[in-house]
């Protein structure tokens, strides 16, 4: 029920006063409420629930995480590194 | 697809295992509270790849489930009124109350619909002013914020004829029943991600601390469940009982503060009784005064139903932690997803019916 699906916004506009917008899920485009993501710029990637973002998805983090899972793989390949850790 | 495929990939799921396997040293029981994370661990088969020192509970953190037999019971009451559209997501429909769920009533004539979103139910509102709309406005802290825009735009509309039949249930008011339950058995939790999208995890330092659980807020890829319970483990095998970000490429500490801002605006706290588990103090929202002509609860009279749950279902303590599905003499017999006895078997993210679809029954 809480999932929630990234998505790239492709198009930002105003209906009944409530910002909305177009958003692409990997070739699906579906129409999505944005009035919780004011900072929201065309091209930005958010995470659809129910049909509104619930934040937008940073790019910055996103590439910190998958860098330090990296990092342990690299790591416990090392030799040596299974008697270090146990 | 970008932000999906690299949480999937099968190198970073192995590696995560290993050092998961290089981490751990005593048994240790996590509980993820998202049924959705309970759902991916068992679609992809996280729990098996795990040393048998970990063992994953699961958490009461599906809307469906929880949902309590006395407001499905409601829901199918206002539904079979005449001249009502009852409008619902689509998870909501199979549930049983104490005789039926929606799909039946829609077989016997009422007029049930499912939607994709509350701002779809306030359309079918515009192009149905003749007939009474009415939403059922279940979910956490996740949901809240839609199913609350839709009561703001039925206000600003001026729409006579829309309502919502409230079921909000929060998280930390349950973590707060499970640690202090003397059945406890979770040592560490894996918070929701997308509660804490919107909530951020400022309400959950004090809790770690109170009752010396880790708490790692974690998302629903393979990548990020196994990443959520490696920072649980270190924690764990450390003695540290800290609040800890393993999701922050969507969750920040304070959230989603105009979606806190409208929760705030158009709900209140109230105590509310959680299916198979029972009444949680201050653990749901309810609609504040200034919007309770909106309350399909008051607009249809419907406030005295006591219903009956089974006797035989211990989906209550699988809820908590306390047991396992396969515990229950009923579970794939008595009790299955097409005959659900309880809340657990009821949603496709209850752990009962997780480990019914994806065969837990033949590992035990």
């Amino acid at each position: 029920m809480c999932l929630g699906v990234p998505g790239k916004i492709i198009e930002i506009y105003e209906t009944g006063g409530l910002s909305m917008g177009k958003v692409d899920f990997g070739g699906v485009i579906r129409e999505t409420c944005l009035a919780y993501v004011p900072e929201a710029q065309v091209g930005d990637y958010t995470i659809i629930h129910v049909g509104f973002a619930l934040n937008l998805i940073s790019e910055e983090e996103a590439l910190e995480t998958l860098d330090l899972l990296r990092q342990i793989g690299e790591l416990s390949a090392l030799p040596g590194a299974e008697g270090e850790a146990s | 697809m970008k932000y999906l495929t690299e949480y999937r990939d099968a190198g970073l799921v192995h590696t995560l295992v290993d050092e998961i396997r290089r981490t751990v040293k005593r048994n240790w029981v996590v509980m993820e509270i998202c049924g959705g994370q309970t759902h991916a661990i068992m679609r992809y088969g996280l729990d098996q790849l795990l040393p048998p020192e970990i063992e994953l509970v699961h958490g009461p953190g599906c809307p469906v489930c929880v949902t309590s037999l006395e407001l499905i019971d409601k829901a199918l009451e206002i539904a079979s009124q005449p001249g009502v559209i009852f409008t619902s997501y689509g998870d909501m429909l199979r549930v049983p109350g104490s005789g039926r769920d929606l799909f039946s009533v829609r077989a016997s004539g009422g007029d049930v619909r499912v939607v994709y979103s509350p701002l779809d139910a306030i359309k079918i509102a515009q192009l149905n002013p003749d007939k009474q709309v009415v939403f059922f406005a279940i979910g956490f802290e996740t949901t809240a914020p839609a199913n609350a825009m839709s009561v703001i735009q039925a206000e600003a509309l001026g729409l006579k004829n829309y309502s919502v039949l409230v079921s909000h249930v929060r998280v930390p008011p349950a973590m707060h029943a499970i640690l202090g339950s003397p059945e406890n058995r979770v040592q560490a939790f894996m918070a929701a991600g997308h509660v804490c999208a919107v909530m951020g995890y400022w309400e959950y330092p004090p809790i770690a601390h109170q009752y010396k659980v880790p708490i790692v807020v974690t998302g629903f890829e393979p990548v990020d469940i196994l990443q959520g319970l490696l920072l649980s483990i270190r924690q764990l095998e450390t003695g540290r009982f800290e609040t800890e970000n393993g999701y922050p490429r969507v969750v920040t500490f304070e959230g989603n503060r105009p979606a806190q801002d409208v929760l705030q605006r158009v709900f209140q706290e109230c105590d509310r009784k959680w299916r198979g588990i029972g009444l949680i103090p201050a653990s749901g929202w309810q609609l504040r005064s200034e919007y309770a002509h909106l309350d399909a609860e008051t607009r249809f009279s419907v406030d005295q139903i006591q219903p009956e749950e089974s006797p035989i279902c211990i989906s209550g303590q699988v809820l908590q932690g306390v047991k396992k599905p396969l515990q229950c003499p009923a579970f794939g017999g008595l009790c299955t997803p097409e005959h659900p006895l309880g809340a657990t078997m009821v949603s496709s993210e209850g752990a009962c019916a997780a480990y019914y679809h994806y065969g837990r029954e033949a590992y035990g």
